[in-house]
């Protein structure tokens, strides 16, 4: 399989995502899409890494994933605290910073 | 022109500073010690002024005794800048002892006239600690030794008139009064201020001495400068034309302060100062002519203007102004006519201060009414009154042998005798003056002491008490006499400052001059008696528009108004508009468009995450999409 197939996966990975966060309103969901992003990048950098034959590609993909899983963490405390204030899980619900 | 040097002084003369120093202790003492002095304040302010009277008179006969009859103090240095040199100096010299003679001399009289006059006020104390101070700056106005000093008392002069015209603050019009008269003077003052600066620019010092030795270099222009802006200082201070209006208004302070600043002295400041300049106007013909016209305008100006006014205080102050218009012709004259203008202005210092005296004592037994059409037939109840001031009209209109005949008909033929056409410009307005002025004191005399009483019942006119009537009779005395008896001394004892002058006539001899002016007078008299012997209106009758322009002071007022207040208020009114249109304009403006602007750009803030993410992603694309452009070009 050549490399355009990986990439062209990966761009139509990170369509969908970004698709997701704008139309979803759920952050549960808008949450899933972003991973979805991440990984899209994940797999273009090690496809990248693959076609050029070095490494530096798969050392940014693992430095992706560790920031991922920090995101995660600090994202999914801060729904959880959105949600008990307002009962609420919807990114538009939570609005009250505006001019 | 010889050198002019002024000899240091010695002995009593060296204590010139004494007689500054007296009454300017006097009113610091009044003013410091405040109401604890009610009870005896005024009588140190009369002992402070008649101490210095008597110590000015040792003064005057030991000045006689020098031979150069100079007398220079050098008290401390004032200012000392690079060549500038400032002494505080003081200078006795036969012009400034005659001044210092008639200040103390008549400044005590009226002080002890005010005595009474101020009896009923409650701020009697602080009316004399005022009129000491009067009486210390204009010492110092005229001892000074050099222009900054006199400058100094010209200023004090100045406070002390507008802190006595508006004496009874409480009153609006004399509040204003006293306003107008400090603005005018501070107009003219510029060109005082301006005249220094000439001095220190092209002379390099401000000494009476080294002004005048100095003055020979300088350039015709720079010497009509010179002479024109001393001219305005001096026009503005004695009430002459273009600043005649203030002098009238000052009437509203109390009489004795307009007997002794708005006749006797201060108003002659402006004499002073072109006499004691006399070696700058000297050198330039063009500024004694100007002098000479302001001179004839405004003695012609005052009579006319005093022929309509029914107040008499108003009356005598427009006189004041259009006597002083002769001291100015006689000093815009030059040569032996300074002398002239000197004497007449002592002569006027005595009769005017009597005929304002006078009228303080009529106005004290007529309720403070001023109106003259509501006097007449007062010569019975106020003999003594009536009395000195018959002795002060007498000897204004200038009749043989009193006062004003003496002074005011040398001047009469001093201005005939300058040759040409101007000769009869200034000789004829100095005779039509006469006649005029011998109509408004006849006018002013009759309707208030002759003719049917026209005053209510409710008015108890009676005489003055002997405070006030025995200096007016003192001044009454000095009003017949004191022209004949100056005339001669004091044309001599003058020469010392102004020089030896022949007499030369003009297109008039002396005796000619005399016949002429006497007709003039008495025909100006009759006249006046023949209108005003039975009395007149109470109302002003409607009258022809030469009577109307006069009752409107011939449109000094009017000139103001156009040609100062109104253009003042547009200007005001522009640069309020200005300010709350174009500076604040465009602060707001500027504060509104950032304002504006940020409230448009804060509704970009939408607070929903969902159109963040969409803005960010149209931002990565489109860079995104430059970077493909670029790498595929």
């Amino acid at each position: 399989m050549s490399p355009e197939h990986y990439l062209i996966l990966s761009a139509a990975l990170f369509t969908i995502g970004a698709i997701g966060v704008m139309v979803r309103r759920n952050s549960i969901v808008v949450f899933m899409c972003i991973e979805l992003m991440l990984n899209a990048g994940n797999l273009a950098l090690v496809t990248f890494s693959r076609t050029t034959g070095t490494i530096d590609g798969q050392i940014m993909a693992f430095f992706v994933m560790a920031v991922a899983a920090a995101e995660v963490v600090i994202g999914l405390a801060i729904i959880m605290a959105i949600y008990r204030s307002r009962r609420s899980a919807s990114v538009d619900d939570a609005n009250l910073l505006k001019a | 022109m010889d050198e002019v040097t002024y000899a240091p002084a010695t002995g009593l003369l060296s204590w010139t500073w004494l007689l500054i120093a007296l009454p300017a202790a006097g009113a610091a003492i009044l003013l410091l010690t405040g109401r604890r002095s009610d009870r005896w304040g005024h009588w140190l302010g009369v002992a402070t002024v008649g101490g210095a009277f008597a110590l000015a008179l040792a003064m005057f006969s030991g000045l006689s005794g020098l031979d150069n009859k100079t007398a220079a103090t050098d008290l401390f240095t004032f200012i000392s800048v690079g060549e500038l040199d400032i002494q505080a100096s003081l200078l006795l010299d036969p012009l400034s002892g005659v001044f210092t003679l008639l200040i103390t001399g008549v400044g005590f009289l009226i002080h002890v006239y005010a005595v009474g006059y101020m009896a009923e006020d409650d701020d009697r104390r602080k009316f004399f600690a005022y009129f000491n101070l009067f009486v210390a700056a204009m010492l110092i106005l005229v001892l000074g030794g050099n222009y900054f000093m006199t400058f100094i008392g010209w200023e004090g002069v100045g406070l002390a008139s507008y802190l006595l015209i508006a004496f009874w603050q409480a009153k609006p019009s004399a509040a204003t009064a006293g306003k107008k008269a400090f603005l005018t003077n501070r107009v003219a003052d510029v060109g005082f201020l301006l005249a220094m600066f000439v001095m220190i620019g092209a002379v390099g010092s401000l000494d009476f001495a080294e002004v005048f030795n100095g003055a020979g270099e300088l350039s015709d222009g720079m010497a009509l400068a010179l002479g024109l802006l001393l001219l305005a200082a001096a026009c503005g201070k004695s009430g002459q034309w273009p600043f005649q209006t203030w002098l009238p208004d000052a009437m509203e302070g109390p009489t004795p302060v307009s007997a002794l600043i708005h006749a006797a002295t201060m108003v002659t400041a402006g004499v002073y100062l072109i006499a004691r300049s006399n070696p700058i106007f000297n050198l330039n013909e063009t500024a004694q002519t100007v002098v000479v016209a302001i001179g004839a305008l405004t003695l012609l100006f005052g009579a006319i203007v005093g022929c309509a006014k029914d107040d008499i205080k108003r009356v005598l102050a427009w006189s004041t102004v259009s006597q002083i218009g002769y001291m100015f012709l006689a000093v815009g004259l030059g040569g032996g006519a300074y002398a002239l203008g000197i004497i007449h202005l002592l002569a006027h210092g005595f009769f005017k201060a009597g005929l304002f005296l006078g009228s303080g004592s009529v106005m004290h037994a007529m309720n403070d009414q001023t109106d003259i059409r509501r006097f007449g037939g007062l010569w019975r109840v106020m003999p003594w009154t009536y009395a000195t001031f018959a002795a002060g009209w007498v000897a204004i209109i200038g009749l043989f042998p009193f006062s004003g005949y003496f002074s005011k008909d040398p001047i009469i033929a001093a201005a005939f005798a300058r040759e040409g056409w101007e000769g009869w410009v200034a000789g004829g307005a100095a005779l039509l003056g006469a006649a005029l002025t011998a109509f408004y004191m006849t006018r002013l005399f009759v309707l208030t002491f002759h003719g049917p009483k026209r005053w209510t019942d409710d008015v108890h006119p009676h005489e003055s008490p002997a405070i006030m009537t025995g200096p007016l009779v003192l001044l009454g005395l000095g009003s017949l006499a004191a022209g004949g008896l100056m005339a001669t001394p004091v044309a001599e004892w003058l020469v010392p400052v102004f020089g030896e002058h022949e007499e030369h006539h003009g297109h008039l001899t002396h005796m000619q001059a005399t016949i002429a002016t006497t007709a003039v007078v008495i025909l100006g008299a009759a006249l006046a008696i023949l209108l005003f012997r039975g009395g007149t209106d109470e109302v002003p009758r409607a009258a022809a528009w030469p009577v109307r322009l006069a009752r409107a002071d011939l449109g000094g007022e009017a000139v103001n108004r156009g040609l100062f207040e109104r253009p003042g208020r547009v200007a005001a009114g522009a640069s309020v508009a200005v300010d709350a249109r174009g500076v604040d304009g465009i602060v707001n403006g500027l504060s509104a468009a950032v304002g504006g602007t940020s409230r448009r750009l804060g509704r970009l803030q939408t607070g929903f995450v969902r159109s963040y993410a969409l803005s960010i992603l149209s931002g990565a694309v489109i860079v995104v999409a430059a970077l493909m452009v670029v790498v595929i070009q």
